[in-house]
């Protein structure tokens, strides 16, 4: 491994580490991809590009991940176009096309194992800052950057800065990785983190499942960060280790290394958290919101549809049924988490109390497939934006929480505190 | 021409809704561009018009629809306080040029404005505003007129190189 002689962030380290020499904060460097990622929405247009930059071969078919997740089962005719499209792409360049069938591209990247520390992954979708969780540097890119990696396998970065966030403490009963990640979202701001990483440490996220971190790292492009990184453990590991050969080494900030700043957060003293209308950086104490009629619930996403999730979710359900009001879908991450949630008994609850469970896909956090909101509804998300129109019509609402709000809330046919039912 | 003054945090939902995702010819997406939160901005809208936003103009979907928009729309010139990362990499690869400047709040919205970014600065009613230089490196693609251009002359690319 490099040494280096100067403290350095874990960022800076990924980048020396492969690059092979030392690597500061601020400079700019052509670096190799070890995975690219393409799906339905982007990967049409990165294609194109592709093209029109001259490009023949992809620099290596073993290292795309090739899938579609937004508008699946095709939902329209130029939707069916854009697949057949990308089908055929993948046929001319031997990629490996996992097609329509196992889930949100970025669940489906970290469950084969294609993001690992000290690797540079990039994404055609914003929330490809999720990989950081399993140590890699990922980061969401544009379709035409997207072309010029297809091309040449490499592509220019500016190695970020670091905020470094250290939560310690345990979370109160049913408070978890997406109240956290609100509450740090309400902090930072929605440009806070712009242009830099988020490094998730402290006692926390050192217990954390890797279901959690996903989450909290899913979000850090909300904060208008790069990547959220958690510094790779025993945890990572073992869950790399069951889907791909792994030789573990340490990864992590020097203690001493230039962070921009430090922030705090106690665990134990969180609250749950919603994101109110029109932007992921307006965070409150559910206390505040409770009431609201809600239209529609959505449990689902890449940030909150996995397993570890929906038993969130379930747990608070009970045995119970969703409020006669309001239209809940809940729309599993992907393919084996399905599978998971389906031998855990928990498809059969959901449906029970009155849900519609979709097949793995974005679902409504698309905002062109399915489950849009007409003018005036509200809908409550398990997702992780808000934006104006994000699910619908420009003139609905979408507040953002934890599955545990939004099941006790589909109880109730309103915002409600999860503790309370 | 005339500037359109947006506030801040304008995401890429606003700028192209989702529902829109499936088309990728410019002038087609330019039809449907701010749809719902600005809607006079599509029919009115002329070539060379100029935008002018606060902070973290772009952020959220990665989606390269937004800047296709609003070239298709004839804007060239985006003026913000700052811009979010994705967008900003976006829009200069598909030869849209972001300008950041620190005053940007000061232009009225519908006043003509004139952007210099060789010269190094925006001007609008008399008053002369600097703006921040594009980075050496993105100042390439801006140059070459996209990154389609700008890889189309490149052999191959060595990585691991780059400036300190």
């Amino acid at each position: 491994m490099y040494e280096l002689y100067m403290a350095a962030t874990l960022v800076e380290k990924i980048f020396s580490r492969r690059c092979g020499h030392p690597v500061r904060a601020g400079d700019v460097i052509m670096a190799p991809v070890d995975c690219a990622m393409i799906h339905d929405i982007t990967g049409p247009l990165a294609v194109q590009k592709f093209r029109e930059m001259g490009g023949k071969r992809v620099f290596d078919p073993e290292k795309i991940v090739l899938l579609f997740d937004h508008q699946i089962p095709a939902d329209s005719l130029p939707a069916a176009e854009n697949h057949v499209f990308m089908r055929r792409f993948a046929v001319e360049q031997d990629i490996h096309n996992l097609d329509i069938k196992e889930g949100i591209c970025h669940q489906v990247v970290m469950e084969r194992g294609r993001a690992a520390p000290g690797e540079i992954v990039v994404g055609a979708d914003s929330h490809t800052c999720m990989y950081g969780a399993a140590g890699a540097f990922s980061t969401g890119i544009g379709s035409t950057d997207m072309g010029f990696v297809l091309k040449f396998g490499a592509l220019y970065f500016r190695v970020p800065t670091t905020i470094r966030l250290e939560i310690d403490g345990t979370f109160g009963p049913r408070v978890g990785p997406k109240d956290l990640i609100l509450a740090i979202a309400g902090k930072i701001g929605a440009d806070g983190a712009n242009y830099q990483a988020l490094e998730f440490t402290g006692g926390t996220i050192e217990t954390m499942e890797m279901a959690g971190r996903m989450t909290c790292c899913n979000m850090a492009v909300e904060m208008g960060a790069k990547v959220g990184i958690v510094p790779p453990d025993g945890i990572t590991w073992e869950y790399l280790r069951a889907r791909r050969p792994v030789n573990p080494f340490s990864l992590s900030s020097d203690r001493d290394a230039a962070f921009t700043s430090v922030h705090r957060f106690d665990a134990e003293r969180l609250s749950p958290k919603v994101a109110v209308p029109h932007n992921v950086d307006q965070v409150v104490d559910v206390e505040k919101v409770e009431g609201t009629p809600i239209d529609q619930v959505f449990i689902g996403s890449c940030t909150n549809g996995r397993f570890e999730d929906l038993r969130e979710a379930a747990e608070v359900l009970g045995n119970r049924s969703f409020h006669d009001s309001v239209r809940v879908l809940v729309i599993p991450a992907s393919r084996l988490e399905y599978l998971k949630a389906l031998r855990a008994g928990l498809i059969e609850q959901f449906v029970a109390a009155g849900a519609l469970v979709e097949a793995p896909c974005c679902g409504p956090c698309m905002g062109g497939a399915f489950g849009l909101l007409a003018p005036g509804e509200v809908s409550l998300s398990t997702s992780n934006r808000n934006f104006r129109g994000r699910q619908g019509s420009a003139e609905s609402q979408v507040y953002l929480c934890s599955p545990a709000t939004a099941a006790a809330s589909a109880i109730r046919g309103e915002i409600t505190d999860p503790r309370e039912v | 021409m005339r500037t359109w003054k947006f506030g801040d945090n304008i995401d890429t939902d606003a700028i192209i809704p989702g529902r829109y995702l499936v088309i990728y010819d410019p002038q087609t997406l330019a039809s449907h561009a701010f749809e719902g939160t600005r809607n006079e901005f599509a029919s009115e809208v002329r070539k060379g018009d100029i935008i002018v936003a606060g902070r973290n103009f772009g952020c959220g979907s990665s989606r390269e629809h937004a800047p296709l928009a609003l070239s298709g729309a004839g804007v060239r010139f985006i003026v913000a306080r700052s811009f979010a990362r994705i967008f900003y990499r976006n829009a200069i690869n598909v030869g849209l040029l972001p300008v950041v400047c620190n005053d940007a709040d000061r232009i009225p919205d519908g006043s003509p404005l004139s952007v210099n970014p060789k010269e190094g600065y925006i001007e609008s009613g008399g008053i002369r505003y600097p703006i921040e230089p594009v980075p050496a490196f993105l100042q390439e693609i801006v140059d070459a007129g996209g990154l389609v251009e700008y890889a189309r002359s490149l052999p191959e690319v060595k990585t691991c190189t780059g400036s300190q």
